[in-house]
């Protein structure tokens, strides 16, 4: 399904004709969408992060800098660093718990590969909502954790576990795992295997093996995971709403904020909203640069 | 090797308990005869009952199921002629097309959220059904189109040469031969971007109006609030509708790679 994000080449270059004109009219609503609704959004957003703040919440048509100057204040900043850590330690999370995992689905034999895989789809489409809530249930200090290590003895006081870093970052690898699941599947599952016992007969340890040719040969699917992880993990404020109870803000919580909440910023957001495009933009760079070996 | 193996398969079943339990603790209590989900007291039905009692909550799982009804009808239109289109002809640009449309599958939705909001506004688009049906295509159409791409780069040219030689037209092969060969992609792309449509909480939250709650948002809304079990009785719901889906997609997929050797029925 989603795994196809990790070629951006689209459809085989085979047998393709000119476009005539009949293709660029049954082509043009195509086209239209996505101008309309992906890129003049994108540029209208640009063109307000530089405008000024009018009154009662609207622009005034008035170029600065100041807003990208704004996220650049201690303040702001302090929140983009946070931001960026969370989502880094989410992505390693991600990485260290997944990649195991997507390496012995690829090499299991097909019924239970399919099964698996199929074993990861399913959170992988469940709503994170959902996905969320189900862990206010676990976490809450008069909730099911706190009440089974109490039980047990481990514990002699319930306490706070709902509503800290540690809970967000937890919500957040739960969120994303199968995001870094699939794509590193993708490229184990087109390993040789015969490279593998290759390295061995050549003498290689397994830790060399793993290093020198493995890791190298699921490099795609390990940058696709991390771009499928990294910058919407940076975006996803509402898991940071439900887990982290709204102590600490992430760049999202205060992107929101400015269209929604009570600061009523529309450019100051945009600007910020613009730093996550770049962020988003140099992912998109950097995965698309890399050679593809598979 | 195979203590590697042994290791490996112990790794991923922990990972699956990971992933499953919370979702297994959500479920049960949605059966639990106690409002707090704390302890087991007993099994009800009560809380599936409750949902139907809720009239906001119907409402909203109303807008949901329109909305994504009609986005799902937008979307495949789009998403199957655009693959079809991308994969026959060439267009100058063709690979810059191919990623401004993966664009909206992979940046973070508070960025379509803010960005489409502000596009709206200075469009003059009240914000509403349309402004949700055109936010929640933009995103689910590139779903179909990846998916009857890829079936697409199974095909056999001959397939459609074969139709038009035998005396059909281009948009009659399409539809004659084409689409039931792309039919399982199709549905499959259909059936992803009805879940996304029904999923999505942030891009609607940006773009809905008062009166266009959809269910994420009521449920996101409650959540914030505290533990409700209708709110696990309705989550239920939802998993075990993607469960269903997620299954019935791939099992359409493995019976597509099948096929794609022989030709498909008229």
């Amino acid at each position: 399904m989603r795994q196809e994000l990790t070629s951006f080449d689209g459809g085989t270059a085979i047998r393709q004709r000119r476009a005539s004109p009949m293709a660029w009219l049954l082509a043009a609503p195509l086209f239209a969408w996505v101008v309309a609704f992906v890129v003049a959004p994108t540029l209208i957003m640009l063109v307000y992060s530089l405008c000024e703040r009018g009154t009662l919440g609207g622009v005034v048509y008035h170029f600065t800098w100041e807003n990208y100057a704004a996220v650049a204040d201690p303040t702001y900043l302090n929140i983009l660093v946070r931001s960026v850590v969370f989502s880094l330690v989410t992505t390693l999370a991600c990485l260290v718990m997944g990649y195991p995992v997507a390496f012995y689905i690829g090499r299991a034999p097909e019924a239970r590969r399919n099964l698996l895989l199929m074993l990861v789809m399913i959170p992988f489409w469940t709503s994170f909502l959902i996905r969320t809530y189900a862990w206010v249930t676990i976490l809450k200090s008069e909730g099911l954790l706190n009440s089974v290590l109490l039980q047990v003895g481990m514990i002699t006081q319930p306490f706070e576990m709902l509503y800290t870093p540690g809970a967000v970052i937890l919500g957040l690898v739960y969120t994303f795992l199968p995001f870094m699941i699939l794509p590193i599947y993708t490229s184990v599952e087109k390993l040789d295997n015969a490279l593998i016992e290759a390295a061995f007969d050549l003498g290689a340890g397994p830790v060399r093996a793993f290093s020198k040719v493995i890791v190298p040969m699921t490099s795609p699917g390990i940058t696709a995971g991390i771009l499928l992880v990294f910058v919407p993990a940076l975006g996803l404020y509402a898991v940071n709403d439900i887990l982290g109870g709204g102590k600490v803000d992430m760049i999202g919580n205060i992107i929101e904020n400015q269209f929604k909440g009570s600061a009523r910023n529309w450019p100051f957001g945009a600007a910020l909203g613009m730093t996550l495009v770049v962020a988003f933009a140099a992912a998109l760079w950097y995965t698309g640069r890399r050679p593809r070996t598979a | 090797m195979k203590r590697v193996n042994t290791m490996l398969a112990a790794w991923t079943a922990a990972t699956m308990l990971f992933l499953y339990l919370p979702i297994a603790i959500l479920i049960g209590f949605s059966f639990n005869t106690s409002r707090l989900n704390i302890v087991w007291q007993g099994f009800t039905l009560e809380w599936y009952a409750a949902i139907w009692r809720d009239a906001v909550l119907v409402k909203s799982l109303e807008n949901s199921l329109y909305i994504a009804s009609v986005t799902t009808a937008i979307s495949v239109v789009l998403g199957t002629a655009g693959a079809w289109l991308l994969y026959r002809y060439r267009f100058p640009g063709a690979r810059m097309w191919q990623t401004l449309i993966f664009v909206p599958m992979l940046v973070p939705e508070v960025i379509m959220g803010v960005s489409l909001l502000i596009f709206f506004v200075v469009i003059h688009l009240e914000l509403g059904f349309t402004s949700i049906v055109i936010s929640h295509v933009t995103f689910c159409f590139p779903f179909v189109l990846v998916a009857v791409q890829a079936r697409l780069a199974g095909l056999d040219p001959a397939l459609e040469e074969a139709a038009m030689d035998l005396g059909a037209t281009p948009v009659g092969a399409f539809r004659r031969v084409l689409v039931p060969y792309l039919m399982p992609a199709i549905i499959s792309g259909a059936l992803m971007s009805f879940t996304l449509s029904l999923d999505e909480l942030i891009v609607t939250y940006f773009t809905a109006s008062a009166g266009t709650r959809t269910l994420p948002l009521e449920i996101f809304g409650r959540v914030k609030k505290g533990l409700d079990p209708t709110l696990n009785a309705i989550s239920t719901v939802f998993i075990l509708f993607t469960a269903v889906l997620v299954v019935t997609t791939e099992l359409l997929k493995r019976r597509g790679t099948s096929l794609a050797s022989e030709p498909p029925q008229p």
